[in-house]
């Protein structure tokens, strides 16, 4: 009896030792997400005004010229994969790493961004060209790395297409992984006016509204749109010198997104590991009681048969 | 008619600055831009330097980084990855930058092309930061 209340207790302290450790994982991973959160908030006015300078440099110049947007047929491809670096965040990196076996491997090439995602490409042997560490606050100096090798890749015609795998924050309890064309940029991926004007001021034909997430903040833009810009040095070196930048920031954005997520993914599963961890404890402390209001009973039953016996 | 531009400093990190003023200079790619109210509508490169702010009759200096600039009549909008206040500057930990940045920059043979061109644009950034920096403490 002695030895199980004794195997009883040492349990529930181990488990309380672990609902303490992931109790405190959950606070830091919570602190983390607002914090991504916050950067990849801090962001949305460079999006918007860097999407209302593409809109107006569209009018001016045919971008389908422009090598970043050209089209090639796709014989390599070369993939990102923006993973977390860690573990114990649920079913994150297993969703990503399904997506991720999507892909061809005969004809596609990997980067990771994240030490998760280059682990599970290296156990499969895929054809993995470049690793980049992604800091725990990335800044746009780190990510720069990242989006400079692929557009080299893509303009040396190493590949033809460069396609994006992270995992989208859509709330805190809900990520998806994502795959996105990040080269060639298609012109209807370039963010466009707003519908009426979509339509009678985009040049070249093939070209569809934006798609929802490009569009552009409303009255502001509108009156805005209507000036006639003057471009220095030219509509042409302006777009050359823009999409680098705009490329640079998708990438620093998905980052930060994919952080986000991560983020928010491991604080719900630690909190999931806590609140299991509670209800084990809940249980075992009530099995406890039990046997040791058991043991007691009989220690007394025994001590008064005795006295009766005697007497 | 107004009097004044709004001018809106963005990085991708923060809104650095967004107020109302009388003028701005900025570092365009093919030369230094003075931009009073009723601008003609522009849209320049702008490269690494310095941007200069008129409000009020005082002037106040930033460093910027490469980027862009939006301009139309009432408006001025500075697209860049850097834009430090000059008197926030912090000249010692600029130096130290630099001193980094030109090590690395030594050994070359470790680095790769995308490392070196960081470093570089890095470096350049640092240098126009000091320049700008004790340029004002001359004056």
């Amino acid at each position: 009896m002695a030895a199980n209340t004794r195997d009883i207790r040492r349990r529930i302290k181990s488990i309380k030792n672990t609902a303490q450790i992931t109790k405190a994982m959950q606070m830091v991973a919570s602190a983390k997400m607002r914090k991504a959160q916050g950067a990849a908030l801090a962001g949305r006015p460079y999006s918007e005004l860097i999407n209302k300078v593409l809109v107006s440099v569209q009018r001016h110049a045919d971008v389908t010229l422009h090598p970043l947007l050209e089209i090639r047929p796709v014989k390599h491809e070369l993939v990102i994969v923006i993973s977390p670096d860690k573990g114990l965040c649920g079913a994150l990196n297993t969703n990503l790493f399904r997506e991720a076996n999507t892909f061809d491997p005969e004809t596609t090439s990997f980067v990771a961004a994240g030490r998760r995602g280059q682990q599970h490409l290296a156990r499969l042997r895929r054809k993995l060209v470049a690793d980049f560490p992604v800091p725990d606050h990335p800044t746009l100096k780190d990510t720069k790395i990242i989006s400079k090798y692929c557009i080299d890749q893509f303009l040396a015609g190493k590949v033809d297409k460069v396609t994006v795998l992270y995992t989208k924050f859509i709330n805190t309890l809900v990520q998806k992984p994502v795959t996105r064309t990040l080269l060639p940029i298609s012109p209807f991926e370039l963010p466009t006016a707003p519908k009426p004007e979509a339509t009678a001021e985009v040049p070249a034909e093939g070209e569809k509204p934006a798609e929802g997430e490009a569009a552009a903040p409303g009255a502001a833009f509108a009156e805005d749109a209507q000036s006639d810009y003057l471009f220095e040095p030219s509509p042409m070196e302006v777009l050359g010198s823009i999409l680098p930048h705009y490329l640079h920031f998708q990438i620093y954005q998905m980052i930060l997104d994919a952080r986000a997520s991560e983020h928010s993914a491991r604080m719900v599963a630690m909190k999931s590991a806590t609140d299991n961890a509670q209800t084990l404890i809940k249980d075992l402390t009530l099995e406890y009681n039990k046997i040791r209001q058991n043991s007691i009973t009989t220690e007394l039953l025994e001590i008064s048969t005795a006295q009766i016996a005697l007497g | 008619m107004a009097n004044t531009l709004r001018l809106e400093v963005v990085t991708p990190l923060e809104k650095a600055y967004s107020d109302d003023v009388q003028m701005v200079v900025l570092p365009g790619v093919e030369g230094e831009m003075g931009i009073y109210p009723m601008h003609i509508p522009v849209m320049t490169d702008i490269k690494p330097g310095e941007l200069k702010i008129v409000k009020d009759g005082q002037e106040s200096d930033f460093a910027v980084g490469e980027g862009f600039a939006e301009i139309t009549p009432t408006h001025v909008t500075i697209l860049t990855d850097m834009a430090i206040s000059v008197s926030l500057i912090d000249e010692h930990a600029v130096e130290a930058a630099v001193a980094r940045a030109e090590a690395a920059l030594r050994q070359t043979e470790a680095l790769s092309a995308e490392e070196i061109a960081t470093t570089e644009a890095n470096l350049q950034k640092s240098l126009i930061q000091l320049k700008l920096k004790r340029r004002g403490k001359s004056v």
